[in-house]
């Protein structure tokens, strides 16, 4: 699941080679053979309004699946996102209720653009506290980033003193309608949210594949230190992976808000693990350097249509977490010995020419 | 000495090879190790005698082939495998833990404990003291290794190999860092150890200490073994023919361009070492466009120090740059490639590749700036530089797109100077760029340099290697202790000179209240 082409494996008939092009399309397979299996066990699994449903509970996890991805290739993590969607779906809230109280007698009301950029802007603005803990303070990301998971929670439930912002409907007087959009809208048949999660999943994988920057996030990742000596300013880079994981992560705050018409302080918890699992079944190593933005979002499908397809053959939610951690432990099992293959494979090589 | 009859063969190696990945280290050795003597292993950097002593070790394990110790058949799956057969090991890249102190060091992972399993400190520090003692360190045994000067560490490792009782005991490069007086002792240990009918494999490319101190010879090359004889009936002929090959060494003659202005000169730089002391201390130099510079100088003497200073990898680093006669003000290292200046480290794999990248982007990953336009990389324009680096370099490799950790070690050298050159460099840092690469690539690498000489560009390199440092620099520089304490024009230099100026700076240490190691 690297962005090395298939030919630099030199094609033999050897078993060798065909398993290991099996276990690098390992992800790929374990999809299909969800949805085969869903299809027959479940009933009504492949009608049109199931996939739909289906695809937008995938999208939120795969918008932090992938800001996850560039952190995790980075060689770090991020703990705070599920936080950040609580307290980014807070701040949408308050806005579209309550606005800003300027103390002077006036209170600005926002349109909806305007709060969705302030949320996405807040949602940035923590990514670069997790940033600025990592590169200038020197934290281990997972500790930085678990301060920031306790902290954003906290300032989410400080925020309504822990009760839900009900009926965002807003008031056409103030301008503040249109909220619902986000979560409910379609355009040309298929949700807001899917067009949103291709345009950003587009961006991202560009950005890996053919930007300097995509590059860096990868050099940075396989060995920071020749990074530094090859002139990439890594500190920039890691503050980059996570703005942008905390970006994403006010986009599924946003996204749930809206199509709740509520904020809850509490949601998005454990958001993050999902994230991980998901990153990491798409082939991202956690020891940095390798990774996907194409495999992380087949991994979120994988992890998505798992969960929702054992809700609907009514197994309990206790046996789908087995499952699910069963399947997380496997793919990096499956990982590991592809990599181990595919190191003998080159090592047998050579010592046959050399 | 002893060696007279002969001696009784306590290890044999059949048909050993090591394959990593990207290089075959050894193929198909033969060695034999003999009882209460000392065996000579010596080859060029890279002609795999550190991977052959790791086998013995229990370090590494071989590939294909077989390790008889006293007849038997033996496999390590651990170095305490190896230890608990009597094989013990003084390593060239330090193994101290540097956060405890000596004694500790010494006794790691055979913790003298009492009967309740709580270390004993004080017979261990009293054992350490003793061992230390016959090595004449002048170190104490509850001194902290990191306060200690490499050479006295190089001394802690020896000891600790010593203190194993081992039947056979390997030492590489025991005295890369050791000062002369170091070495007199080293050797008395030696000939102790060898009355006592200990086996000792010394490894080493300082022909005149072989040649002293050892019994028997086996020469490696190209992870080769080439030759193996009694040391009486050899010579230094015998032994450089052996390690180099019918062809001498290649190293591109010089054409005798005249080198131009000024392009680089360091002012007083200065790098405190964070034991107290000077990494590097008030070096100034200057360097003339189309000029090579070698500096010279032991392991520890300062000189990757001083081109991380003048890369800007050391903020807390004082002194001044100049290129081309304008003052680098800027202090971080991306400012400063995007100046002029590049560098090539020493340690490939720590600093130099991404391994997991491919060529080409390894290649690019210095000078991504150039092929993008607003952000986007321009994949022809990316592919047409790679393209030509691989044939301007002759960097053997069938697809780019191939992972860096596939080639051999001459060829990601071959990457890493590609990368520099990729960013378009004035001036050329080299930090020991021959280590660790077979003869064609050296040959290759050597030739390299002479033409970016020839194209104007100023080169500094850093060596531990007398005879590359002489062949190719047009002028030398020796570093000792972080001092420069020698300079020298191309014609003017002689071995000796080099060798006296490398040790110049090993006064008194100005850190260390004792001065045994003078």
């Amino acid at each position: 699941m690297t962005d090395i082409p298939a030919k630099a494996v030199t094609p033999s008939a050897s078993s060798g080679s065909v398993l290991l092009t099996l276990m690098k399309l390992r992800t790929f397979i374990a999809l299909i053979a969800v949805l085969i299996f869903f299809s027959i066990a479940a009933p009504n699994f492949l009608s049109t309004a199931n996939l739909i449903l289906m695809s937008k509970h995938v999208a939120l996890n795969a918008f932090l699946a992938m800001g996850m991805t560039f952190v995790i290739i980075t060689g770090g993590i991020d703990l705070s996102v599920g936080s950040i969607v609580g307290l980014c779906g807070m701040v949408a809230g308050y806005l579209v209720l309550n606005g800003i109280d300027l103390q002077i007698g006036y209170t600005i009301y926002f349109n909806v653009l305007e709060i969705a950029l302030i949320t996405l802007a807040v949602g940035i603005l923590i990514g670069a506290v997790n940033g600025l803990l990592i590169t200038r303070l020197n934290v281990a990301p997972f500790i930085a980033t678990l301060g920031v998971l306790y902290v954003a929670r906290g300032l989410a439930l400080l925020s309504s003193d822990g009760r839900t912002f009900p009926n965002l409907v807003g008031k056409p007087e103030l301008g503040t309608t249109g909220f619902g959009f986000l979560g409910a809208g379609r355009l040309l048949g298929l949700p807001v949210a899917i067009w949103i999660l291709i345009v950003v999943a587009l961006g991202a994988a560009y950005l890996a594949k053919y930007t300097p920057l995509g590059r860096h996030i990868f050099a940075v990742g396989g060995n920071e230190r020749a990074s530094r000596i090859s002139g990439v300013r890594v500190n920039m880079v890691k503050m980059f992976v996570y703005m942008f994981s905390g970006f994403c992560a006010a986009i599924v705050g946003l996204i749930i808000s809206s199509e709740l018409m509520a904020s809850h302080p509490a949601t998005g918890e454990s958001f993050e693990l999902n994230a991980i699992a998901a990153a990491v079944l798409g082939g991202t190593s956690m020891s940095g350097g390798r990774g996907t933005i194409g495999g992380t979002i087949v991994g979120a499908f994988v992890i998505g249509i798992l969960s929702d397809g054992l809700v609907m053959m009514g197994v309990s939610s206790f046996w789908q977490m087995v499952i699910k951690g069963l399947v997380i432990i496997v793919a990096v099992v499956v990982d590991q010995a592809q990599r181990r293959l595919q190191s003998r494979v080159t090592l047998m090589q050579m010592a046959k020419a050399g | 000495m002893s060696a007279a009859r002969e001696r009784e063969i306590i290890l044999k190696l059949e048909d050993v090879s090591k394959v990593y990945s990207g290089t075959v280290a050894v193929k198909r050795a033969n060695f034999e190790v003999r009882k209460g003597s000392v065996n000579v292993l010596v080859g060029e950097n890279g002609a795999g005698k550190s991977t052959l002593m790791k086998i013995i070790a229990g370090v590494e394990r071989p590939t294909a082939g077989r390790i008889l110790l006293e007849g038997e058949e033996v496999s390590f799956s651990s170095s305490g495998d190896a230890v608990n057969r009597g094989i013990g090991m003084v390593f060239q890249e330090l193994n101290l833990f540097g956060n405890m102190s000596v004694a500790e060091n010494i006794f790691a992972t055979r913790e003298i404990t009492n009967r309740f399993g709580k270390i004993d400190r004080k017979e261990q520090e009293n054992r350490a003291a003793e061992l230390l003692e016959r090595l004449q360190a002048g170190i104490r045994p509850d001194m902290l290794v990191e306060d200690l000067r490499i050479g006295q560490q190089q001394l802690v490792e020896i000891a600790k190999a010593v203190s194993l009782d081992a039947r056979i005991l390997i030492m590489d490069e025991p005295t890369s860092a050791l000062s002369a007086a170091e070495v007199e002792i080293l050797f008395k240990v030696i000939a102790d150890l060898k009355a006592r009918g200990v086996a000792i494999v010394y490894i080493s490319h300082r022909l005149e200490e072989l040649i002293r101190i050892g019994d028997y010879i086996t020469v490696l090359r190209d992870g080769r073994i080439t030759g193996q004889e009694e040391m009486k009936n050899v010579d230094t002929q015998w032994i450089v023919r052996q390690m180099i090959g019918s062809d001498a060494k290649d190293f591109a003659k010089a054409d005798g361009h005249l080198p131009g202005e000024e392009i680089f000169r360091a002012e007083e730089i200065c790098l405190p070492r964070a034991t107290g002391g000077l990494a590097v201390d008030h070096v100034s130099l200057s360097l003339r466009a189309g000029e090579i510079l070698g500096i010279y100088g032991l392991m520890g003497a300062g000189r990757s120090e001083l081109f991380d200073c003048i890369m800007g990898r050391h903020g807390h680093s004082t002194g001044a740059i100049f290129i081309g006669g304008i003052k680098v003000k800027e202090r971080d290292t991306t400012r400063r490639i995007r100046r002029g200046l590049a560098l090539i480290p020493e340690d490939r794999q720590r600093e130099g590749l991404v391994s997991i990248l491919s060529v080409a982007s390894n290649l690019t990953l210095a000078s991504l700036s150039r092929f993008a336009r607003l952000y986007h990389i321009h994949g022809a324009d990316e592919r047409q530089a790679v393209t030509q680096m691989v044939r301007e370099l002759a960097i053997k490799v069938a697809d780019p797109a191939q992972e860096v950790s596939s080639l051999s070690g001459g060829n990601q050298q071959k990457v890493v100077i590609g990368k520099a050159l990729l960013t378009e460099p004035k001036v050329l840092l080299m930090d020991e760029p021959s280590r660790g690469i077979d003869v064609g690539a050296k040959a290759d690498v050597f030739r390299t340099m002479r033409k970016l000489s020839r194209d104007g560009l100023g080169i500094l390199f850093a060596t531990s290697d007398l005879d590359e440092v002489m062949a190719l620099s047009d002028r030398i520089a020796v570093m000792s202790n972080g001092k420069l304490t020698g300079m020298f024009d191309r014609a003017e230099a002689t071995e000796a000179a080099l060798v006296a100026a490398s040790a110049l700076g090993h006064g008194p240490a100005p850190h260390t209240e004792n001065t045994a190691h003078d």
